[in-house]
């Protein structure tokens, strides 16, 4: 213990200015102008439990992200291998990320192997089957890369729905990733939280294919799928009816053009019925592709493929220039605006999946403020009551420094701008149950001394000292114990941890430093005959 | 003069009511145990079960059958409804709808078509199974993790037997609360977890204060018979622990009663654990201290 009482002072009054200072925005928001230009900034921030909001977990599924890039290899590896001569029957991907083909040629293994190292880094042979004059090879991509790509996955994604919410216009938004695929979006003081997870699930994949006009839907519908097509689904909605219907078309495998081509999107409102659409503007390169495709495939079909689901298909009438497009289909304005919003941050690179989801609307918040206030106050007030009643003005002292722990508590929270949640706020409480813990410790030492005749000095001096250990004890175990809930990400409970562990560190120094200051002052400087305790 | 809630002098008989203590707390195990297993396991919510939270206020007066009848034929139709506070609701239903879609027209579409406009949709939680396996993952490693935790600190601060006498209480602790929770059928959330977590740190707080003026008295006294030290040591620092359960008790007092329906299950754990974190830290950690030196007597006496 530092000896000098004046420096004690010193310090302890500075730790209480610094208090003052990241609380004043918190209890007087408005500071007339050229005073809040030297002041702290922020508010306690609230969590989603006190102000609303909601708190979403996704999960980006990477295998799934891996299985497409795997898809779209196999492809681009057919056409080479027929280039290279390498002859191969039944190249296909297969379940998983894996791609299986049948060589014909003995030698053919010798020469893919020359190409993957050539041309394909990225694959590698998983296995090799021998059989008469060839052999049955499976692919898959290499460890290493396959946990980058998945690790780009993630982030790609992130930063897609960063984009997104961004644009959808919500005031500090979080979005962190957590673990290995996940990531968490809080976003406070949402109205419409459905709207909200549409515009972020959505994975948004444009693409344009060609309808396959020469072989038969109908055939297909029966089964008998020609090779290079699939069935895809369109939506045909009744604005009057609000019923949807689903119409089959068979489409083209193969996406000409994606969303990734695009410049903007916009929704634009066409003259003749008022109905809203999304008008797309494709960059330098995609509008001379597109050029390129609507000029071979003239009078054919051009579908546009938005995540699987077909939203029109118009013929094209002829090569189009100027990479303009618009999606039509029957959108409500808000739904349009969404559509333009998710097509301009681009498509999600994988399928996210919501793992969980907490919405808590904003009268409750302020219910739980209410309440969760009222609790507090009478529950410390019911201490600080007791304290003075039992202890007397030794109890004052212990009450100056509970409320002081209460405050140093909370301009902490402020000063890392960390979240104060409902169990936070029952953290801070039960931390005003605990931190007197340690003045009863001292003041039922200081009883015992001083029942033992020593004088006042002497009795306060062994009091605290034969206390410290302990206390310092049962605030370790405190604090080692509630640092065991902050691996749980959830917000409210994390900030129940950070309050607790806050308050106990805080009380360290509030019920021993600041209380022995007080009882120092007075038996040094006066002649106390008898202490109040 | 002071007032003194333990008169200075006072030396009650704790260590002669040791093995009265242990009967009770085996049997309080044992009916604990024997509730949770005849619960079939604790009552997980959704935090841990995976599953679907909606809580609805209305603003007129409102039957639990009403809105049972409303939700009929939906996917909610086998819902838990439960009454949550003057005109809410909670339903509470295993399914969890990671679809955006399906809260819509399985709360929302239903509610409007029998309520009109009558009613707020103020809290949805719904947490899928995978989140909810990982929770359940975490909530045991972090019951452990704390108990060890605490285990090697006081083992390292005293000695062994007091880390061992410490931990025997925390878990003795946690098994009867645990245990009150499956007899009244409540909740186990996320939130009953932080209690029950903060019951630990709150029992060893106890368990601590007297362990310490044990090994001083120890110090001071290394003749007398530690069955003798120990009672001492719990009558010093018995007002100090009744003092301090109660100002804990009454701010979790507080928060049972106005803390509002959010946080109640939470507020009572606390009341519950802080009543047996006090028991324990008097009966349950010293009787091991106790046993650990007679057992260890009896080696050295063989020899």
């Amino acid at each position: 213990m530092i000896k000098s009482l004046n420096i004690r002072i010193a310090i302890a009054l500075t730790i209480c200015l610094g208090t003052l200072y990241f609380l004043i925005p918190t209890f007087f928001p408005n500071i007339p102008s050229p005073w809040n230009k030297y002041m702290f900034k922020e508010k306690i921030h609230l969590g989603l439990d006190l102000q609303g909001g909601m708190h979403l977990v996704l999960e980006v599924d990477t295998d799934k992200a891996l299985e497409l890039m795997v898809e779209r290899m196999s492809d681009d590896l057919k056409e080479t291998m027929m280039d290279n001569r390498i002859r191969f029957r039944n190249l296909e991907k297969v379940d998983g990320a894996n791609i299986a083909m049948e060589l014909t040629e003995p030698e053919g293994k010798n020469d893919l192997e020359k190409l993957l190292r050539d041309k394909y880094p990225d694959l590698e042979i998983d296995s090799t089957r021998l059989r008469e004059s060839g052999s049955f090879v499976t692919l898959k991509v290499n460890d290493r890369r396959a946990a980058d790509m998945k690790k780009l996955t993630v982030e790609h994604s992130l930063e897609t729905i960063r984009n997104r919410v961004d644009q959808f216009g919500i005031s500090e938004p979080e979005i962190m990733p957590e673990g290995e695929n996940r990531v968490m979006v809080q976003l406070p003081g949402i109205k419409d939280p459905e709207r909200a997870k549409n515009l972020i699930g959505k994975t948004a994949l444009l693409e344009f294919k060609l309808v396959d006009d020469e072989n038969s839907l109908e055939e297909a519908l029966r089964g008998n799928i020609p090779e290079g097509s699939v069935i895809a689904y369109g939506l045909r909605g009744d604005r009057t009816t609000g019923q949807r219907g689903t119409t089959p078309y068979l489409l083209k495998n193969r996406s000409l053009l994606t969303g990734a081509s695009l410049e903007t999107a916009r929704v634009e409102i066409s003259d003749r019925f008022g109905e809203p659409h999304v008008s797309l503007k494709f960059n330098a390169q995609g509008a001379v592709d597109f050029e390129r495709i609507t000029g071979e495939n003239v009078r054919k079909r051009l579908a546009i493929v938005l995540d699987g689901a077909v939203h029109s298909a118009p013929v094209i009438q002829e090569r189009i220039s100027g990479g303009q497009a618009q999606i039509t289909g029957s959108f409500s304005i808000e739904e349009a605006r969404d559509l333009a919003i998710v097509l301009r941050a681009g498509a999600l690179p994988a399928p996210v999946n919501i793992l969980e989801e907490r919405t808590v609307g904003p009268s409750l918040g302020s219910d739980s403020i209410r309440q969760g206030v009222m609790a507090t106050m009478i529950g410390g007030l019911l201490v600080l009551c007791f304290m003075i009643f039992y202890y007397r003005l030794s109890g004052a002292v212990a009450n100056f420094a509970l409320i002081l722990n209460v405050f140093l508590v909370l301009a902490i929270l402020a000063a890392f701008r960390a979240t104060l949640t409902l169990p936070g706020i029952a953290g801070l409480l039960l931390t005003i149950g605990v931190a007197v813990d340690a003045n009863i410790l001292i003041f039922e030492r200081v009883r015992e001394e001083l029942r033992t005749g020593k004088t006042i000095r002497v009795a306060l001096e062994t009091g605290y000292s034969r206390a410290f250990l302990t206390i310092v004890d049962t605030h370790v175990t405190g604090i080692v114990a509630a640092s065991f809930l902050i691996m749980f990400g959830t917000g409210p409970i994390k900030g129940f941890a950070v309050t607790t562990i806050i308050g106990l560190l805080s009380s360290l120094f509030t019920a021993i430093f600041v209380t022995r200051i007080f009882f120092d002052y007075f038996t040094w400087n006066f002649n106390v005959k008898k202490l109040s305790i | 003069m002071s007032i003194e809630l333990v008169k200075p002098g006072v030396n009650l008989d704790f260590v002669g009511k040791i093995k009265l203590a242990a009967v009770l707390s085996t049997l309080l195990i044992i009916i604990s145990i024997a509730a949770i297993l005849f619960r079939g396991g604790l009552n997980l919510g959704i935090d841990f079960a995976g599953g679907s939270i909606i809580q609805v206020k209305f603003t007129e007066n409102i039957t639990a059958d009403q809105i049972r009848a409303a939700l009929k034929s939906t996917k909610l139709e086998s819902s838990l409804i439960q009454k949550f506070g003057e005109n809410e609701f909670l339903i509470r239903t295993s399914e969890s709808f990671s679809d955006q879609t399906m809260l819509a027209a399985n709360v929302d579409e239903p509610l409007q078509a029998s309520f009109g406009e009558d009613f707020e949709i103020r809290r949805v939680e719904v947490v899928g199974s995978k989140v909810g396996d990982d929770f359940k993952r975490k909530a045991i490693i972090a019951v452990i993790l704390s108990w060890l935790a605490i285990l090697v600190y006081v083992g390292f601060r005293f000695e062994f037997r007091y880390g061992l006498g410490g931990i025997v209480a925390l878990v003795h602790d946690v098994i009867i609360t645990l245990g009150i929770i499956a007899v009244l059928n409540i909740e186990f959330t996320i939130s009953i977890l932080a209690a029950l977590i903060f019951i630990i740190g709150f029992s060893i707080n106890d368990t601590i204060v007297t362990l310490d003026r044990i090994r001083e008295n120890i110090k001071l006294n290394p003749r007398k018979q530690l069955r003798e030290t120990i009672n001492i040591s719990i009558n010093q620092t018995l007002s100090r622990t009744i003092l301090t359960s109660l100002t804990v008790f009454l701010t979790a007092l507080a928060l049972y009663i106005f803390g509002g329906a959010v946080i109640n299950d939470f507020a009572f754990t606390l009341l519950v654990g802080v009543i047996i974190g006090s028991y324990s830290s008097i009966y349950i950690a010293c009787t091991i201290v106790l046993l650990f030196e007679n057992i260890h007597l009896a080696k050295v006496g063989k020899k």
